[in-house]
């Protein structure tokens, strides 16, 4: 039987599945206990134990300096950022994706010009950004939404061309203006499809979310990452990578199965990722 | 089929096992070092012994090869040290004992260089007096030495961190974040700082030479290493203070020079020289072994290790402030002397001073 015939059954799918993660935790472990036996306080590539015990403290021992539990605290205030900097980014993409892949006269205005600006590499702007909007919050959410808002526009846009037009045509056939057309015909089928783009975009929005919180911050995820860089403190680094990794995976199928679940029409054809 | 796909994994398991064990620095005598510096203007120097081949001719004398690499980040070039990459590192007292000493890399300062005497200061827009700091948010790249300055500088006007809110701010941001309104007490360091004392307004209040020798900038190498090589260690002195003996001359061989360190630093003689000013360098090897000798070094070394003790960079595992043990001449020592991790040992200073190199 030819290789793209072969089925895989549940079982042999979730152990082809775990190889790659079981290669990669061999491999760590392995280099990480040759350098310990070498030098029994590296930081390179700490145990998985020292790591657990430096997760744990971060997660429920109140911090020497200022008191608070960190990683709960920083999760917080990344989180916070996170979901204003997408949910502006959103309402965006809506605002504008839905008028250009609609109304040509719009499409003709900002195009070009959307598409022109989501090829700025956001990092590059960051001094114009601090001086606009300061060094707080808001300059950290507005990378975000810089970095994001562009594409996740473009993918609206993108959707909302690509209605069927006998949709278009029978609606006025039947008398819809416009705005009726955009909110009776657009708009419903479009809620899915946004679901799409801020899975997309939340990619980037973590990105961005990181850098931003290296530059600038007393709190965050990416703000502690960098900072114990400064002291090589991989115990504490490769955990919060591992939670962060976690909270996006949790995020992304949170997003999923709610669209499944109120959109099920969508998700007829079954599959999808 | 699940045979044998793990079958076929299994070699690249092992590569990639291969890929992630760095070597550590490796002790046996050996041939060949390389030891890594990053921009500051009392590391410059080098840079110009590797372009000049004197790093050559000192280590040709020895039959050795070192290899002098500059790493464009500083915090990346000492992590790089303490993974084994390389057998020397230039850095400051402070990062020596939380990185690779905190590490568990037994690291000595063979040289002695210079300690900033003015070289990091803090500074505050539309205020005159540090006293004025009180309440305000201040920028800082958070756990450098910029941040023991500004805890020293606390201390002596009785105040303390809470009396402020400190904002971990990238070096690399740090003149476009103070340019911007809300951002009005900044600590950092040179060149940053004489641009941002010199923006409209703003006023240094307290700098490094207010504290005299208490940021010292040190080539840290590998302690096993120079054990095991003592000729690396003579090459890299002898390299040095012949190069200090050139570049400390206001002739045209030291202008060269200069002009040299000037331009690869980004900036031109005039700037490198005013750098060179708020910079106590230890010109000759007499001078440097004086200084380490000098028992207000353990007094510097335990305002060190207490501020890295209370702001957990000692690792947030380490039970106590002595968790870490550093020599200093004389037998004398600081914290556990079962774990001696950071030494200042003048012996190779001293071969220089006596001319046996």
């Amino acid at each position: 039987m030819r290789l793209i015939n072969q089925k895989v059954s549940r079982p042999a799918g979730f152990l082809l599945a775990a190889i790659p993660f079981a290669i990669v935790i061999i491999a760590y472990v392995s280099a990480s206990g040759a350098r310990l036996a070498v030098n029994p306080s590296d930081k390179l590539l700490p145990s998985f134990a020292s790591m657990a015990e430096a997760f744990w403290r971060m997660a429920t021992q109140p911090d020497r300096r200022s008191g608070s539990l960190l990683l709960w605290a920083d999760t917080a205030a990344s989180l916070a950022r996170l979901a204003l900097g997408i949910g502006i980014s959103a309402l965006l993409a809506l605002l504008l994706g839905v008028p250009i892949g609609l109304i040509p006269k719009i499409r003709g205005l900002l195009n070009a010009f959307i598409a022109t600006f989501s090829l700025i590499p956001p990092i590059t702007v960051l001094p114009i950004l601090f001086i606009a909007v300061g060094l707080g919050e808001a300059s950290k959410i507005a990378l975000i939404i810089i970095g994001t808002a562009p594409v996740m526009t473009r993918a609206i846009a993108l959707a909302v061309s690509e209605l069927p037009v006998e949709l278009l045509v029978k609606a006025q056939t039947l008398g819809a203006s416009t705005w009726q057309i955009i909110l009776r015909v657009v708009l419903p089928q479009i809620w899915p499809k946004l679901v799409v783009a801020i899975r997309l975009g939340l990619v980037p929005a973590w990105i961005f979310l990181i850098s931003a919180e290296a530059i600038a911050s007393t709190e965050g995820l990416g703000y502690r990452i960098f900072l114990v860089r400064r002291y090589l403190a991989m115990d504490v680094i490769l955990p919060y990578v591992a939670w962060i990794t976690l909270i996006a995976f949790l995020l992304d199928r949170a997003l999923m199965l709610s669209s499944r679940r109120f959109f099920r029409w969508a998700h007829l054809g079954g599959g999808g990722l | 089929m699940f045979r044998k796909s793990l079958l076929k994994f299994l070699p690249a398991a092992f590569a990639a096992t291969l890929l992630l064990s760095a070597p550590a620095a490796e002790a046996a005598p050996k041939k060949d070092f390389k030891v890594c510096w990053s921009i500051y203007v009392g590391w410059m120097p080098w840079g110009e012994i590797q372009n000049s081949g004197l790093m050559k001719k000192w280590a040709d004398k020895y039959g050795i090869n070192v290899d002098i690499v500059q790493i464009n980040d500083y915090i990346e070039s000492i992590n790089q040290y303490t993974a084994g990459e390389f057998d020397g590192c230039s850095m400051t007292n402070m990062d020596a004992l939380s990185i690779p000493s905190g590490g568990g890399v037994d690291t000595t300062a063979l040289i002695i260089g210079d300690y900033s005497n003015g070289n990091d200061g803090i500074v505050l827009k539309g205020a005159k007096a540090l006293a004025d700091i009180k309440g305000q948010t201040v920028n800082l790249v958070e756990l450098s030495v910029s941040h023991y300055l500004l805890v020293r500088g606390l201390d002596g006007i009785g105040l303390s961190e809470k009396d402020i809110t400190v904002v971990n701010t990238s070096d690399a941001d740090m003149v476009a974040a103070y340019s911007t309104p809300d951002v009005t007490a900044v600590v950092t360091w040179n060149p940053l700082l004489s641009e941002i004392a010199g923006m409209p307004e703003s006023y240094k209040v307290f700098d490094s030479s207010q504290t005299p020798g208490e940021i010292i900038d040190i080539m840290m190498v590998n302690t096993e290493v120079l054990k095991d090589n003592p000729d690396f260690g003579k090459a890299l002195v002898g390299a040095w203070y012949e190069m200090m003996a050139i570049m400390s001359k206001s002739d045209s061989a030291g202008m060269d020079m200069r002009t040299a360190m000037a331009k690869a630093s980004g900036t031109n003689l005039a700037g490198y020289d005013s750098q060179l000013a708020s910079t106590a360098m230890f010109y000759t090897p007499a001078e440097a072994v004086a200084f380490t000798k000098d028992p207000k070094l353990i007094t510097t070394m335990e305002f060190v290790r207490q501020f890295l003790f209370e702001k957990g960079i000692l690792g947030e595992g380490a039970p106590s402030v002595d968790f870490v043990g550093i020599e200093f001449p004389g037998g004398k020592t600081l914290g556990d002397t079962a774990n001696i991790k950071l030494r200042f040992d003048p012996a190779y200073m001293e071969m220089a001073a006596a001319g046996k190199l």
